[in-house]
């Protein structure tokens, strides 16, 4: 069996576990784009803030790709699949044949048409470590940087440099930082954070016009600069399976297998659509780890011969800003619990006996406990709800529940 | 494979696991647990849970299908020979593996990277002292598998 992963990140890596969870012998080789041997996407900005280096930042040890018997190719950019033939190309030109597939290709920027952008002269991206490296090459501690977004990119990234630089200012067109993940009062605590340390936010505005070091925001402002960011957002990289003939809609379709409509050809990470359970199930792009990763390893067990499903995906987020934790999951719908929470807030969203979302700031111990609740799609009823609402807690559960988490089940 | 198993029946709430716990893991003072342990507020990787008569220990279950190692951005946390272990110098502390964790059982330590239980295998212990030192053999160190 030949095995061939195009895209050897969270979703590539996890694969490979997959497929040696089940077949020991068959080849497997990864296909990346990039130059590094894999390392944690979300630490680059880590990186910057010098949490890890360019040793720990490694997802895997180095041993990995001997130890798993995967040959992982670097700087081979696929350039297009034949899924009649099931071969691709590189963009050498090389002809590369395979049984089974695996489409992990990540996100793509997206970056919507600014005036005046080519007149910039020292601006970067945020996806990729090349991309941290150029940064960092790029500023000094006179540095006056403008970041353009306040997503999970542009906020992390803002981090990462907040101490290396003279200032950070942030042009957000949301009226609040962390539009996808918080709500407007969380949005409002992490902001106030984040200003406590070097930044400053231009919130509810976009940039009209750049010329050269110096960007005119619609609001009428001014923002002078040095360095550009731009962290406004990504869309599933689809174009491979789109050109081969998949079915895609907003991102790539996957069964529960994470086969796309091309038998054999597998998706798996930020590039796929999934099905939200804390939603009700609507289609949706997941552009989290946890989803990527889940996603590989299953792809993997089901291209050697296992028929695993993954149907319970929902978003989930965490981290922190300048020490402040942040731990956020499902969806914010139904009823809101507002509760107190050692440095910061807590919210529960409770529909239909069911947790469907939490948002936690402050204190996130044990939050993994309100998580699961969400995953498993547990009744409220079940449980001592008033109990796990003050804190998360296995005492919540029934007796007979916590035997089987912690006894061992049917011994206890 | 070898597991902690907690049987809350048997829990006296007495928190010397958490005492031990605490002393494997302490940096210094290993010989004297009054020296590595007095005046400061401990915090170990196995806690117990306590209310209406009922008490009982958590730490780590060591999944078969850990969510924790799943989710963790930097590759820091590791599964292995059914054991799941953290590389401390790798964790960046983004709290993911908190996130993950239907047990609470990944917890913070005190400083960056988080914590968690491993089967006191990385430190002196050898063998995982909160069990040792359980006075009413309600913390077990066994495989159960084999009988299920
Ligand atoms: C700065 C930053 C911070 C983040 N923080 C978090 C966080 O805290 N928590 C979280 O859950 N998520 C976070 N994310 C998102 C997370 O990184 C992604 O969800 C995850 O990386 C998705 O993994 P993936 O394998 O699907 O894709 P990616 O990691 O994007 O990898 C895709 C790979 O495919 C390669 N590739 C693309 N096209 C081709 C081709 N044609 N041929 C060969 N190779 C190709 C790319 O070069 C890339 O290496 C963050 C992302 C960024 C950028």
């Amino acid at each position: 069996m030949k095995y061939l992963i195009i895209g050897a990140s969270h979703a590539g890596i996890a694969c490979v576990e997959g497929i040696r969870s089940q077949d020991a012998e068959g080849q497997i080789t990864l296909l990346s784009k990039e130059g590094h041997r894999p390392y944690g996407r979300p630490l680059i900005s880590y990186y910057l803030e010098g949490k890890t280096d360019l040793e720990h930042i490694s997802y895997r040890p180095e041993s990995f790709f001997a130890d798993h018997g995967a040959e992982l190719r670097l700087n081979t950019e696929v350039l297009s699949i034949d899924a009649a033939q099931k071969t691709v190309r590189t963009a050498a030109g090389e002809e590369i044949p395979y049984d089974k597939l695996l489409v992990a290709t990540g996100s793509v920027p997206f970056v919507p048409p600014m005036e005046g952008l080519e007149s910039v002269e020292k601006k970067a991206g945020f996806l990729n470590l090349d991309d941290a490296l150029r940064l960092e090459s790029l500023i000094n501690e006179k540095s006056r940087v403008l970041i353009i977004g306040a997503g999970l990119i542009g906020t992390k990234c803002a981090e990462g440099i907040a101490e290396r630089v003279a200032s950070v200012s942030i042009v957000e067109m949301m009226p609040r930082v962390l539009p996808a993940v918080l709500d407007e009062d969380c949005a409002a605590i992490v902001q106030a954070k984040m200003e406590e340390n070097n930044c400053r936010f231009y919130l509810g505005d976009s940039v009209e016009r750049f010329t050269g070091n110096s960007a005119k925001l619609k609001s009428g402002e001014t923002v002078e600069f040095d360095v550009l960011v731009l962290a406004v957002g990504v869309r599933p990289n689809t174009a491979l399976l789109q050109a081969a003939g998949a079915e895609i809609a907003r991102g790539v379709k996957v069964d529960s297998h994470m086969q796309t409509s091309l038998p054999g050809v597998y998706a798996a990470g930020d590039l796929t659509l999934s099905h939200d359970v804390s939603d009700g199930g609507s289609e949706k792009v997941l552009a989290v780890l946890p989803n990527a990763y889940t996603q590989g390893y299953t792809a993997g067990q089901n291209m050697a011969g296992l028929a695993s499903n993954f149907e319970n995906a929902f978003p989930m987020n965490a981290g922190g800003f300048f020490g402040l934790h942040l731990i956020t999951a499902g969806s914010y719908q139904g009823e809101c619990l507002i509760l107190p929470n050692e440095g910061g807030v807590k919210k529960l969203f409770i529909k239909d006996d069911r947790l469907v979302g939490y948002l936690l700031l402050g204190d996130v111990r044990r939050a993994g406990i309100y998580t699961s609740l969400i995953r498993d799609q547990t009744p409220l009823s079940t449980i001592d709800f008033g109990l796990i609402a003050q804190k998360p807690q296995l005492m919540a559960f029934s007796k007979a529940e916590r035997a089987k988490m912690l006894a061992g089940g049917n011994k206890a | 494979m070898k597991r902690i198993y907690v049987d809350e029946k048997w829990c006296l709430g007495c928190r010397l696991c958490e005492y031990n716990c605490a002393f494997a893991n302490a940096t210094s003072g290993r010989d004297d647990m009054a020296k590595a342990l007095k005046d400061r507020e401990i915090n170990p990787r196995i806690r117990i849970e306590e209310g209406g008569g009922i008490s009982f220990a958590v730490s780590c279950r060591h999944c078969d299908d850990p969510f924790c190692q799943k989710a963790c951005i930097s590759g820091a946390l590791k599964f292995e020979n059914g054991q799941v272990t953290i590389d401390q110098e790798k964790c960046v502390g983004c709290y993911s593996c908190i996130m993950a964790c239907p047990f609470g059982a990944v917890m913070p330590s005190d400083g960056t990277a988080v914590q968690k239980c491993d089967l006191c295998m990385q430190n002196h212990q050898g063998i995982p002292a909160c069990v040792e030192g359980c006075p009413n053999r309600a913390i077990i160190f066994e495989d159960r598998e084999a009988f299920a």
